[in-house]
C-alpha cells in the first residue's frame, strides 16, 4: 500500500510538471512566431483565439489528423523511435530543474551532469531520424546536426566548469544558492555570452539552423516525417530550447532568486522569477532568430572549435587562478 | 527493497540481452544502437549502487561522445548489411582463430579476476556505496584522483593528447587546389578597394584598369 501511495504521489508530481511544460511549449511557439512577425513588421499569428494564442493548438490538431507516412525504404522501427526519443529526452531533463527552492521533482547531487548527459543523448534522436529515413537530405542534415551538437557540447561543458569552480557543488540548488550575493552573470559575463551562443547552436536555432537549412537540405533530418511524428520532433526541439533557457537562468541569472533582496521583490514567489528569467532568455532567442543571417558550415565549426573552445579554456584558468589567489574557493 | 531488486533485474537483463544483440545483429548500425542501449543500462546500474558520478560520466563520455563517433564511422563506411558468410563456412577467413585466441585470453583474465574477488559477508543485504554521507561521491573521487593518483591521472591525460595528435598527423593531408576563404581578407575589405564609380560616355563603353 505504501509503495502504491508513493508511486501515486510521484506520478502526480510528474504530471504536474509535464502538463505545464507541454502547454508552455505551445505558448512559446506562438510567442516565437509573434516576435518574429513584429520584428519584420508583420502581425504574426493573430487569428485563432485572443491574440492568436490558440494557433499552436490548431496546428497540433492538424498534425494529429494528418496521415503518418513511412517511406517504403525506411527502417521502420528506428524511424518511429527517433521522434519518441527526441521528445522523451527533452522532457525527462526537466526532472532535476528546480523551479523554486521547493519545486523540484528530483534533487540529485549531480543535477548539472544529468542535464548535460541528457542533452548529449538528444543527438541520437536526430541521427536515428536522419539515418532511418534512408534518403539523402535527411542523412546529410543528421550528420551536420550531430557534428554541430557534439562540437558545441564541448564548449558548454567547459563553461559549466567555470560556474562549478565558483560553486563547489554539482547540485542545481547549490548553484542557485551560491548566487545569493552576486549573480554569476556579473563576474562571468563573457562566459554567459558564449553560453548563450552555444545554446543557440546546441538547439539548432537560427543563426545555426544548418541541419534544417531549407535552401540546401529541404528540412534536414525531418524531411521524411509527417503528421504527429513531425510534431513530436518539433515539441522536443522547443522543450529543449526552454530547457537551455532554464539552465542559463540557473547557471548565470540566479534561478528563482529575486534581483535584489528588498521588500516588494523578495515576497514574490520564486517560480515567478524563474519563469520571468526563462522568458527573457527565450525572448532573446526569438529576436536573434529574426535579425541574424544563417552561418555557413565552416564558419560554424570555426566558431566552435577555434574561438569558443580556447576562449572558455583560458577563462577556466583565469577563474581558477583568481579564486585561488584571493582565497575565494568554495570550501 | 523489492522495487530496488526489480529495477536491478530489469536493467541487467536489458544490458545482457543488448550485449548479445551487439554481436548477433546483422545490421552494423543496429549493432551500434544496441551498444548504446547497453551503455545506458550499465549507467543506470551504476546509479543504482549509488555511484551517480560514474554513471553520469558513463553517459556523457561513452554514450554522448564515443558512441556518436562509432555511429558516424559505421554509417559512413556503408557496411550496413553483414553477409555472415564466415559463419556458415562458405568463405575462408583468418578471423576465427585470431578471434578465438583473443576471446580465450579475455576469458582467462576474467576468471582470474573473478576468482580473486572477496565477497562481503553481508552480500544479500544491499547497501549503498555511500561510505561517508558527509561527502558526495564526486568529492570522494576528486579527493583521490587529484591527490594520491595525480601522476597517473596526468599521464593518462598526456597519453590521450598524444593519441589525438598522432591521429591528426597520420590522417591530415595538405591537398592542392582547395578553395577556401580567408576571414581576415573578407572582413578587412573596404568599399574603396572593391567599388569604382565611372562616368560612362554614350556609345563608348568603359575599360577598367585591372
Amino acid at each position: 500500500m505504501e509503495t502504491f501511495l508513493q508511486i501515486y504521489n510521484e506520478t502526480y508530481k510528474i504530471l504536474l510538471l509535464l502538463v505545464p511544460i507541454l502547454v508552455s511549449v505551445a505558448l512559446i511557439v506562438w510567442f516565437d512566431r509573434r516576435v518574429w512577425g513584429f520584428v519584420q513588421k508583420r502581425k504574426g499569428p493573430n487569428v485563432v483565439g485572443p491574440f492568436g494564442l490558440f494557433q499552436t493548438l490548431a496546428d497540433a490538431l492538424k498534425y494529429i489528423f494528418k496521415e503518418i507516412i513511412i517511406p517504403a525504404s525506411a527502417n521502420k522501427i528506428v524511424f518511429i523511435l527517433a521522434p519518441i526519443i527526441t521528445m522523451t529526452l527533452a522532457l525527462s531533463a526537466w526532472a532535476v530543474i528546480p523551479l523554486s527552492d521547493k519545486m523540484v521533482i528530483s534533487d540529485i547531487n549531480v543535477g548539472i551532469l544529468y542535464i548535460f548527459a541528457i542533452s548529449s543523448l538528444s543527438v541520437y534522436g536526430i541521427i536515428m531520424g536522419g539515418w532511418a529515413s534512408n534518403s539523402k537530405y535527411p542523412f546529410l542534415g543528421a550528420i551536420r546536426s550531430a557534428a554541430q551538437m557534439v562540437s558545441y557540447e564541448v564548449s558548454i561543458g567547459i563553461i559549466i566548469i567555470n560556474v562549478l569552480l565558483c560553486v563547489g557543488s554539482l547540485n542545481l540548488k547549490d548553484i542557485v544558492m551560491a548566487q545569493q550575493n552576486l549573480w554569476f552573470v556579473v563576474p562571468l559575463f563573457p562566459m554567459f555570452v558564449v553560453f548563450f551562443i552555444s545554446a543557440l547552436a546546441e538547439t539548432n536555432r537560427p543563426p545555426f539552423d544548418l541541419p534544417e537549412a531549407e535552401a540546401e537540405l529541404v528540412a534536414g533530418y525531418q524531411t521524411e516525417y509527417s503528421g504527429m511524428m513531425y510534431a513530436m520532433f518539433w515539441l522536443g526541439e522547443y522543450a529543449n530550447i526552454l530547457l537551455l533557457c532554464a539552465l542559463g537562468s540557473i547557471l548565470f541569472l540566479g534561478g528563482w532568486l529575486s534581483p535584489v533582496d528588498i521588500y516588494p521583490l523578495n515576497v514574490i514567489p520564486g517560480i515567478f522569477w524563474m519563469i520571468f528569467k526563462i522568458l527573457i532568455l527565450f525572448f532573446m532567442f526569438a529576436l536573434i532568430k529574426a535579425i541574424v543571417p544563417r552561418y555557413r558550415y565552416d564558419q560554424l565549426m570555426r566558431l566552435g572549435w577555434k574561438i569558443f573552445l580556447p576562449f572558455s579554456l583560458i577563462y577556466v584558468v583565469l577563474t581558477a587562478s583568481f579564486l585561488v589567489y584571493f582565497d575565494l574557493l568554495p570550501k | 527493497m523489492i522495487a530496488h531488486a526489480l529495477f536491478f533485474y530489469f536493467f541487467s537483463i536489458i544490458a545482457i540481452v543488448s550485449a548479445i544483440f551487439v554481436i548477433v545483429s546483422r545490421n552494423t548500425v543496429h549493432a551500434v544502437f544496441f551498444l548504446i542501449l547497453d551503455f545506458i543500462s550499465i549507467a543506470c546500474l551504476f546509479i543504482m549502487i549509488g555511484a551517480e558520478f560514474l554513471g553520469m560520466m558513463m553517459l556523457i563520455v561513452y554514450v554522448g561522445a564515443v558512441a556518436v563517433l562509432f555511429l558516424f564511422v559505421v554509417m559512413l563506411m556503408n557496411v550496413t548489411e553483414q553477409k555472415l558468410s564466415w559463419f556458415r563456412g562458405t568463405k575462408k577467413t583468418g578471423h576465427i582463430p585470431v578471434g578465438l585466441i583473443i576471446g580465450t585470453v579475455i576469458l582467462l583474465e576474467l576468471i582470474v579476476i573473478v576468482g580473486g574477488w572477496r565477497y562481503r559477508d553481508s552480500f544479500s543485504e544491499t547497501e549503498f556505496l555511500s561510505f561517508n554521507s558527509e561527502f558526495t561521491n564526486t568529492h570522494m573521487i576528486g579527493n583521490v584522483m587529484y591527490t594520491d593518483f595525480i601522476h597517473l591521472f596526468q599521464i593518462s591525460g598526456i597519453i590521450l593528447l598524444l593519441a589525438m595528435i598522432g591521429a591528426i598527423v597520420l590522417t591530415y593531408r595538405k591537398r592542392e587546389g582547395v578553395k577556401s576563404q580567408s576571414y581576415i581578407k573578407q572582413i578587412s575589405r573596404e568599399r574603396e578597394d572593391s567599388v569604382q564609380l565611372k562616368d560612362v560616355e554614350f556609345d563608348k563603353g568603359v575599360k577598367l584598369d585591372d
